[in-house]
């Protein structure tokens, strides 16, 4: 038997200790230890992105990511988004925009969506369908996706001009 | 203000039909707060893992659980054997037929589910897993349904042997499952023998999967204490579950709760019941502790509910000017190695006799003949209302054909065939009485809309220039909204569903309905056409689905039934209340009910309007002693309805595409969809649906199958392979309508959410056709992947520079 | 879903990472960016008892020039690759080929020299390295070798890095100005592997080809090097016969496994096509 490793880092802002064997997968410490089920698992093979989390500045399916891995990271997903009961600007974008159905891939999609907008303020539509195609939807078409990310980045980049 | 701006005002401010509200779900969803299966955790909880067959067709010669059971975390290993003294080991099935829970002595397709190890955690269970030692006798598998009903074919269901019927008429071999027909064959053979015209395709239907993000699974937790059962699960169809479950397991129906919460999408993947929720729920009733059971994605593809795998020969015989004459469709249907799928008992091909389409057919005949093959089981699912996406197919697919032989325009010819406006209620030669349609108007409007005319003018140039574009077009007429129960049963349970409403003092209120929602938007939907109906804010209208101690009973959501059923028991329901409101509105006015007319969310007085009592006023009044006399307080209103009539919604699609004929590639340039569902009650939802049926229809018709070898091995069973497209391959969808209302359905909307996969499919395919038409090709079969699509450029000479 | 139970050690140095290899021997698989082993551990196809994890060593990163030789760290992300700007400048076909690779999730973890090192001949970058005349630094206890890409990719899962061996560097002769370059990647959807694939680099002297490079992705057993149809074109014109006849001769030495993306017909004309294609773009983009 394989002896457990304490880890620790920090989960939306907030230290966490956990104690995991190696192979214990970090979407499994975020949903099962943790309490944290917005990242969702939809297969094993690494494809479908439900998984997303936001992890050292990196998106990442933290179904192909080790724990054991993440000594001292930073984690961050998508219960982590709305600050002092303000949503984030992908958060409301998805709702105006009709972004989401059955609601499993979204958190995945506004985790991704996230790091997104740090990489590219301004991204137009072929950018965003290119820079998530590591997320999978069944139920919209990805069409409605588009919008959700267009009105976030509008709206982030009104309140970075102060308009 | 005007009367009638003020008026508009109040109407806007409910929110009700017509209006393009957000959703009132989203709010956990984009929080990561949405509970699904895999989200419930109960103390004590342990997790079962199912060991599966790596053959097709074996004799299981003895199962060793000792390494097993010797893994740190392992609790118990289930096989056949421990289900037997609870009669579980073998379980009815939606399609009449019976399903091994866990194999008994033989597996009869590839992943058959062979044990259960239940262990601490998922981890313990894997390892567990890993360490069940079976041993198999390899037997020959009949993977080609063709091949099935071979004199010398291998017997599958050896326990149906001596049954000479399961559950849908005689069979006449032991792979035979049933051979189902309808309509005029001697009428129709006759038609086909003095048409001056007449075409025949080859036609299949891949086998595919609706593939849900979210897999199937449960939480089944046993109260030894009190005999109570709840099962938290992925189900569409709660009540349905709970009544199996209780004939199942013995224990009274009235302690069951099954709880579907939130859904991870459902398309048909979530009616069935599967073993793995019965071996959950005999484990936890075994050890008295909740088991979780949730499948792996390749468990999912592998082995729940599949979609279509339907072999068909279309035949259409007409007059030189392509007006249909007759019709004559037959299909062979592989279910798998059980009929599992769920199944109207007089209807076990489901609704595929409406074949017969948006045309006016005077004789038609359709015939299915249903085998088993060691594949997983299923057929019915995928968005398909029960047959309806085949049935679509087929003929849209052969009146492309017949336009082709008689050397008609695609459009022209559905144009003369359609069946007009003036016609409707129109009941087809094969007994359906479609509700109502306007498909001239629709399909004139899309052809101006995409500039039909310049499109085959600018195809005439490239094709002179050696390139390939193809036009498709789809006018399809799907039926929906299962159904009137005296056609429509499942195991004998009517199909109706229902509605309970509940108005409290302050004004509000929550209903509840037999249907379940998998991300269609009904906790916004419901609430608004309650808003309509009783003129409250769909704000406040809490709309409730999934926990069978809570609902009424009703048949739950696959086949686009919420809205036909559902939404129209909602309807009927708050009429009620809005009845036993005018009463109570007359008594509190001191006029008589009929001095009072209805407006927006107040009863006036005619004549008198400044005299009004909203229905927020009358909520508090039924609770109070202030009422008519002889009336009871409270203000429900419950409907169980059971619809006259399935719906009929249609539409209109064109398809423009570019194939590169060096590779195969298939480019959608353009796809505009005009959707007809009647009364709309949210438009931006009923966008959000057509933008996910076509997505899943560019999949099926693209990419989607589930190949396997001769010896029934997959070949193809993870997302490695399974085509489910990017938001990189996935097209733009314009959206268009009509409004053709319901004459029949209380605010005559019809249910719109399959009607894009069941017309994108074909519109895709004849859009792939259409584009090798010219050079004599009248069919290709799905899926058009780019080495398919080459195949024919090859076989044409054209896929080189 | 579940990997099999392992150890799992985090060296902070090279030396110290050659020392878990030597001590575990085969039992011990390296551990790049995961996005290759870590789902065949999942699905139990692999299962090493061992895992050692190189993505804490600093001295494995980083992207820089030196001497007319781009040197990338083998713990590069194909992510830090794509938004290099130095590669973006210096070495454009390795960003095209990298955006090819995988999506976003996966390039943020997977390595250039996870992706080499495994040997599987569905992965992008050895038909990269090879147009480029790459080399790469294996470094083991007994000292550091320098192999050229060329010769490196064996077979299936087999290349020359031996056991005890890790690759530290990969070396790129910074290519010269206004050299054309493509990959043209055919592949059924985002995050697929290629159906065939073909890397080209090449220059131009004039209306001739000075010198030409061209690799094949996923046709064979390992990247195959199109050194017959590389020798038509040099010396020529690149006019349509000339490209054809070089993915005539490009098409012949392919030797592709049927699979769902197609048969070997398929794909051995596929090669063929995307020869064509990365060859006339890479015409485009060559300067005189």
């Amino acid at each position: 038997m394989v002896k457990k490793q304490p880890v620790s880092f920090k989960l939306n802002g907030t230290d966490v200790d956990v104690l995991v064997e190696p192979r214990e997968l970090l979407i499994h410490t975020l949903r099962e230890r943790l309490q944290h089920t917005g990242p969702h698992i939809g297969c094993e093979t690494s494809h479908c992105g439900a998984c997303t989390v936001d992890l050292n500045g990196m998106s990442v399916k933290s179904c192909t990511v080790l724990t054991v891995q993440c000594r001292d990271a930073e984690v961050l997903t998508v219960e982590g988004l709305e600050q002092g009961g303000t949503l984030h600007a992908l958060q409301e974008g998805f709702t105006q925009a009709h972004g989401l159905q059955c609601g499993f891939c979204t958190p995945g999609m506004i985790t991704r969506a996230y790091r997104l907008l740090k990489e590219n303020p301004s991204p137009s539509e072929e950018e965003i369908r290119y820079w998530m195609a590591g997320n999978l939807c069944r139920c919209t078409g990805y069409q409605n996706i588009v919008k959700a990310v267009q009105y976030a980045a509008n709206k982030m980049s009104l309140a970075r001009t102060g308009t | 203000m005007t009367a009638t701006t003020e008026t508009l005002e109040r109407e806007t401010k409910l929110q009700g039909i017509g209006s393009s509200r957000l959703r009132k779900e989203d709010a956990r969803f984009i929080r990561g707060k949405g509970t699904y299966v895999d989200d419930i955790k109960l103390p004590g909880m342990l997790f079962g893992a199912i060991v599966r067959s790596p053959y097709a067709h074996a004799r299981i010669k003895s199962i060793n659980k000792a390494k097993a059971l010797a893994v740190p975390g392992v609790v118990a290993v289930l096989t056949a054997d421990d289900l037997k003294p609870v009669k579980l080991d073998w379980m009815p099935t939606l399609g009449g037929d019976v399903q091994a829970v866990l194999a008994d002595r033989k597996v009869c397709f590839q992943m058959q589910e062979v044990a259960m190890v239940i262990a601490r955690d998922r981890y313990c269970a894997a390892d567990g897993m890993d360490a069940v030692e079976v041993e198999y006798e390899e037997l020959p598998a009949i993977v080609d349904p063709h091949k099935a009903l071979a004199p010398d074919a291998p017997i599958i269901r050896e326990d149906i042997a001596g049954k000479d019927e399961v559950g849908h008429g005689k069979r006449t071999h032991p792979n035979h499952i049933f051979t189902w027909q309808a309509g005029d064959k001697d009428g129709t053979d006759a038609a086909f023998a003095n048409a001056a015209v007449t075409v025949r395709e080859e036609i299949l239907n891949p086998r595919v999967h609706p593939c849900p993000l979210e897999t199937c699974g449960c939480v089944a937790s046993f109260d030894k204490v009190t005999g109570q059962l709840t099962v938290y699960i992925t189900s569409q169809a709660p009540h349905l579950v709970r009544t199996v479950v209780a004939m199942l397991s013995g224990i009274p129906e009235s302690k069951i709760r099954i709880i579907s919460g939130d859904i991870g999408g459902g398309f048909g993947n979530k009616v069935p019941v599967y073993p793995g929720y019965v071996i959950a729920i005999v484990a936890s009733i075994v050890t008295g502790v909740p088991i979780k059971w949730i499948e792996s994605r390749i468990e999912n593809i592998s082995t729940t509910g599949f979609a279509r795998d339907y072999h068909c020969v279309g035949e259409l015989a007409a007059g030189k000017d392509g007006r249909i004459k007759a019709l004559r469709f037959t299909a062979l249907a592989d279910h798998g190695a059980f009929n599992s799928h769920v199944s109207a008992t007089k209807l076990p091909a489901g609704l595929f006799s409406i074949c017969t389409g948006s045309y006016d057919v005077p004789k038609a005949y359709c015939r299915v003949d249903a085998v088993y093959t060691n594949k997983a089981p299923g057929g019915v699912a995928y968005r398909c209302s029960l047959r309806v996406t085949e049935a679509v197919y087929l003929i849209e697919r052969m009146i492309d054909v017949l336009a082709q032989k008689v050397g008609v325009d695609k459009a022209e010819i559905r144009a003369r065939n359609f069946i007009k406006a003036d016609k409707f209620p129109y009941t087809t030669s094969l007994g359906w009485t479609i509700d109502s349609g306007n498909y001239h108007a629709a399909l004139d409007k899309v052809l101006k809309a995409v500039d039909y005319a310049g499109l085959r003018k600018e195809q005439a140039d490239k094709r002179a220039k050696g390139e390939l574009m193809g036009i498709g077009i789809s006018t399809f007429t799907e039926i929906v909204g299962a159904g009137p129960t005296k056609v429509c049963d499942i195991l004998g349970i009517g199909l109706f569903d229902s509605c309970d409403i509940r108005v409290n003092p302050t004004g509000s209120a929550i209903a509840r309905l037999g249907t379940m929602s998998q991300g269609q938007g009904h906790a916004t939907t419901y609430a608004q056409i309650i808003a309509t109906e009783l003129g409250l804010s769909s704000d406040e209208i809490q709309i409730e689905e999934g926990d069978t101690d809570k609902a009424p009973y009703g048949a739950g959501t696959w086949g686009s039934r919420s809205t036909p059923v559902g939404g129209a028991a909602a309807a009927m329901a708050a009429r009620k209340i809005r009845a036993k409101a005018q009463k109570i509105a007359a008594h509190l006015l001191e006029v008589g009910e009929g001095d009072l007319e209805w407006e927006v969310d107040r009863f006036k007085v005619k004549g008198n309007p400044a005299q009004a009592k909203t229905m927020k006023e009358i909520a508090m009044a039924a609770h109070t002693s202030n009422l008519p006399p002889g009336m009871e307080q409270g203000l429900d209103g419950t409907e169980y309805y059971d619809p006259p009539n399935l719906t009929y919604p249609f539409g209109a699609y064109v398809c423009v595409v570019d194939i590169d004929r060096l590779t195969g590639e298939t480019k959608v340039r353009r796809f505009y969809a005009l959707d007809d569902c009647g009364t709309r009650i949210n438009p931006m939802i009923i966008e959000g649906q057509i933008h996910g049926g076509l997505t899943e229809a560019f999949a099926v018709a693209f990419g989607q199958a589930i190949p396997f070898d001769e010896n029934g091995n997959h070949l193809g069973n993870s997302f490695l392979d399974y085509f489910l497209p990017t938001a990189v391959e996935t097209p733009h969808w314009e959206t268009d309508r009509t409004v053709t209302p319901s004459p029949h359905h209380p605010i005559g909307a019809k249910g719109v959410a399959e009607s894009p996969h069941v017309g994108g499919i074909p519109c895709f395919s004849n859009a792939v056709v259409d584009a090798f038409a010219h050079l004599g090709v009248t069919h290709m079969d799905m899926p058009h992947t780019a080495f398919r699509v080459w195949q024919e450029c090859k076989a044409l000479g054209i896929n080189t520079r | 879903m579940i990997p099999r139970e392992f150890e799992y050690h985090a060296p902070k140095s090279i030396p110290d990472a050659l020392g878990l290899l030597q001590q575990f021997g085969d039992e011990a698989k390296l551990l790049a960016g995961g996005h290759s082993l870590l789902p065949m551990m999942k699905l139990r196809f692999a299962q090493p008892g061992h895992l050692i994890d190189l993505g804490g060593i600093g001295e494995l990163k980083g992207i820089r020039e030196a001497n007319g030789t781009l040197r990338i760290g083998a713990m590069t992300t194909e992510n830090e690759i794509i938004w290099s700007k130095l590669l973006q400048d210096k070495c454009p076909l390795l960003v095209e080929g990298a955006r090819l690779i995988a999506d976003p999730q996966v390039r943020y973890k997977g390595t250039i020299g996870g992706d080499l090192s495994h040997g599987d001949p569905g992965n992008d970058h050895p038909a990269l390295m090879l147009v480029l005349g790459a080399s790469f630094v294996l470094k083991s206890s007994s000292g550091e070798r320098v192999v050229p890409s060329d010769g490196f990719f064996l077979g299936s899962y087999t290349t020359l890095l031996q056991p005890g061996e890790i690759m530290t560097e990969i070396r790129i002769p910074v290519p010269a100005p206004n050299t054309g370059y493509s990959y043209s990647k055919l592949k059924r959807k985002v995050g697929d592997y290629a159906t065939a694939a073909a890397a080209v680099t090449l220059r131009m002297k004039g209306e001739s080809v000075q010198d030409v490079a061209i690799a094949l992705t996923n046709v064979g057993a390992r990247v195959l090097k199109a050194r017959a149809a590389e020798d038509s074109l040099r010396g020529k014109t690149m006019n349509d016969a000339a490209i054809a006849e070089a993915a005539r001769l490009a098409m012949s030495i392919c030797d592709p496994a049927a699979d769902q993306r197609g048969d070997a017909e398929y794909k051995v004309a596929m090669a063929g096509e995307m020869t064509q294609r990365a060859l006339r773009t890479a015409r485009s983009r060559a300067g005189r």
